[in-house]
């Protein structure tokens, strides 16, 4: 730094002058650094518009009620808590809730505890045509959701599914995408895992089990963490199977409930009521990620082997 | 405590790979035992399948007084330091040393005591709370012995345990880990492919080359007496000069001086093809050095000197076509391929008193030691005899 080599040395107390030289120096020096925080700054608040916008608007949009709705104001002339008090009296609202959290919470520990061991199984064990099956694992979850929904419609009424209560018929269709992602998440975060760190375990006197449960799974924690917020999400917002395999608010998740809106009063759009139930959905979401932050970010294998 | 013994075991990987050939070596209780050889001569893959990591596809081990072939790693009481010390990074110094203990259900007290004690042998007392990554290169590899120790274990496996530490450290911990093991009296299998550390460090030496054992015996006898020219060429630093020998009438034609073999060793050399000599840098000196009474003498122009201290090293070359044989190429493919071994001409190595008077670029009268040169088969390998070349005649 400029700063430290004109202060220093025997010469810098006998000359009273070069503190302040120093300090002039360094404020023409940050000028172009102030520029680029102040471009560095302006661009992330773009992007933070651009990207929590929608999510102001819906919160706009549910405080509003009756005309107001339909004026677009940028906020609320007569901010009101009605939408939310009609949506938490609305008992098949509160049936969708229930089911959605049965849904998503199911579909992610399935998912986890299914693919974790798919995972480990892709990223460690030596067996033929191994790449071969993570490809086609992957290629399940690029298939059109639609393209299975009308087949899995008639299966499901086959066999008793459709319609199932507390959306239990659900679960599976969910799985058939979440699970390759949790495959595809797992498997890379287990192949950073040194093999010798098991190995270690072994000898140790570690079952296998016992070193997947007591080293890989603790390493891959971040991983895991990460899966499962993806999943849960993903289980949690699904509209199509819901749309299509249920048909009373028994069985109902939210994103089909909220479809099924009606106006609170004849005639008058949803847009209120949706509005709010869908802030309601997003406060879990939010909560979630909000505790989970650290969690994900952590990269835990540092130290393990010499770096 | 415990013996552990190799019975012809083979290890084949499932693409063909043999990495371990018909392996038979006893290693005895409480012995320091040393696998040594060049890189991809199956030293890791033997000391996996002792630790039960890889399957023995052939033969049979013992530890102790079980049949161990099919029990797993932790059913067979050993302790292993791995080359990358494979600690685990989520895991306190205390808790990593104590993990194995606590998977035996061994009580918390006792846990505690254990960890303790072993982190005071090995320096590490402030360190127990602090997690892996925070530590430096000695000591993890400190905490990975410590891991080892704590569970007294009937032997120790050891894997390159020191090549990730510094030149200076790892002389040091060298030091200490032989002081450890001869304090603990445990018996210790220890890989590695540098052969300052298995001269140093080893009751025995087992010398390994393509999957096959070559060799075991204590430092000395493999110095001194190696089977092959593998084995001489690979046990000492600087390595053993190997110049060609031609078997002319009674005596024997070396690049710079003949020699009279005894009647014994000169029949064994007509039987062979090509003859290569073994020769020692300490067995050429100055000629009229303390010692060399009775030496065959020669005269050779010096290359280079390098004045040790306590020894002076000269290098010089001789004429005569160069020695080839494939177990010495392998050697110098080991290393890199720059190693003299495979220089195009004859160049020797010679450790010379101190007070040597030899000069750069100047002709010097060097002496031979008769008695300790090996005659090996350059076809086979095969050493076919020591020293006996008495009489000399220029
Ligand atoms: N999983 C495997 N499949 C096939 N071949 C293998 C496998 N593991 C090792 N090998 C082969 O077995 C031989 C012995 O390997 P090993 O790891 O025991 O060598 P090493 O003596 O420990 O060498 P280094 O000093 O480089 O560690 C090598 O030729 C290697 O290529
Ligand atoms: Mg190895």
């Amino acid at each position: 730094m400029t700063a430290t080599s004109a202060g220093s040395g025997p010469g810098a107390i006998a000359r009273p002058s070069s503190a302040a030289r120093t300090r002039a120096r360094s404020r023409r020096k940050a000028t172009p650094s102030w520029v680029k925080s102040v471009l560095m700054w302006t661009s992330i608040a773009a992007i933070v518009l651009f990207c929590l916008f929608p999510i102001y608007w819906i919160v706009n949009t549910s405080l509003k009620a009756g005309a107001d709705l339909s004026r677009g104001a940028l906020w609320p002339d007569n901010p009101t808590l009605r939408n939310y008090r009609s949506v938490l009296n609305d008992g098949d609202f509160l049936l969708a809730l229930r089911n959605s959290a049965i849904v998503a919470t199911t579909t992610t520990v399935l998912s986890l505890f299914v693919g974790s061991f798919a995972a480990y199984a892709l990223a460690r064990l030596r067996f033929p045509r191994k790449a071969l099956l993570l490809g086609i694992v992957l290629s399940i979850s690029t298939f059109p959701v639609i393209a299975i929904a009308a087949p899995l419609f008639k299966l499901w009424t086959d066999i008793g599914l459709y319609d199932a209560e507390y959306g239990l018929g659900l679960i599976i269709p969910n799985l058939v995408f979440t699970l390759p992602l949790t495959i595809f998440i797992l498997t890379s975060f287990f192949r950073e895992i040194p093999r010798e760190l098991e190995e270690a375990a072994l000898v140790d006197g570690a079952t296998r089990v016992q070193s997947f449960t007591k080293v890989v799974l603790p390493l891959a924690a971040p991983g895991l963490v990460t899966a499962a917020l993806l999943v849960f999400f993903a289980a949690w917002n699904e509209f199509l199977f819901a749309i299509t395999l249920t048909s009373t608010p028994e069985a109902r998740t939210v994103p089909a409930a909220i479809a099924f809106f009606t106006g609170s009063v004849k005639f008058e759009a949803p847009l209120g009521t949706i509005s709010a139930a869908s802030v309601i959905v997003m406060v879990p979401l939010v909560v979630l990620v909000l505790v989970f932050q650290k969690r994900i970010v952590a990269g835990l294998t540092a130290g393990a082997v010499k770096g | 405590m415990a013996q552990i013994v190799l019975d012809g075991v083979t290890k084949r990987y499932p693409d063909g790979t043999e990495g371990v050939r018909n392996m038979s070596l006893t290693i005895e209780d409480g012995e320091f035992m040393i696998l040594v050889g060049p890189s991809g001569c199956g030293k890791s893959t033997a000391l996996r399948m002792i630790a039960g990591l890889e399957e023995i596809t052939d033969g049979e081990l013992v530890i102790g007084d079980r049949i161990v072939n099919d029990l797993d790693p932790g059913e067979r009481d050993i302790a292993m330091v791995f080359q990358s010390y494979a600690l685990y990074p989520h895991m306190t110094v205390r808790d990593n040393m104590g993990f194995s203990l606590k998977l035996a259900k061994v009580p918390k007290e006792e846990i505690a005591q254990r960890v303790e004690e072993a982190a005071r042998i090995l320096g590490l007392e402030d360190h127990l709370e602090r997690k892996p990554a925070n530590l430096s290169g000695g000591q993890r590899q400190r905490v990975a012995m410590g891991r080892a120790i704590v569970r007294k274990p009937a032997a120790f496996l050891m894997d390159e345990p020191l090549s990730n530490l510094d030149a200076k450290l790892r002389v040091q911990t060298r030091a200490e880990l032989s002081r450890l093991q001869a304090r603990l009296g445990t018996t210790t299998v220890y890989v590695t492919h540098d052969q300052t550390e298995a001269m140093t460090l080893g009751d025995r030496v087992a010398v390994m080359r393509a999957g096959e054992l070559q060799q075991v015996g204590t430092p000395m006898e493999l110095y001194n007496e190696p089977t092959n020219l593998f084995v001489a060429g690979f046990i000492g630093s600087p390595s053993m000069n190997f110049l060609p020998a031609k078997v002319e009438g009674d005596h024997v034609h070396l690049p710079m001086l003949d020699m009279t073999p005894t009647p014994e060793l000169l029949e064994e050399l007509r039987r062979i093809d090509r003859v290569i000599v073994g020769v020692r840098p300490e067995q050429i000196e100055e000629a009229g050095a303390p010692g060399t009474k009775g030496w065959p003498t020669f005269d050779v122009e010096i290359d280079l000197v390098e004045p040790m201290g306590a020894e002076t090293v000269a290098y010089f070359t001789v004429a005569g076509e160069e020695v080839h044989a494939g177990q010495l190429a392998e050697i110098s493919r080991d290393r890199g391929g720059d190693n003299r071994i495979s220089a195009g001409e004859n160049q020797v190595v010679a450790r010379l008193e101190s007070d040597s008077t030899v000069q750069r670029r100047s002709v010097a009268k060097l002496a031979l030691d008769p008695d300790k040169l090996l005659w090996f088969d350059a076809d086979t390998g095969a050493r076919v005899g020591i020293g006996a070349a008495l009489a000399a005649s220029v």
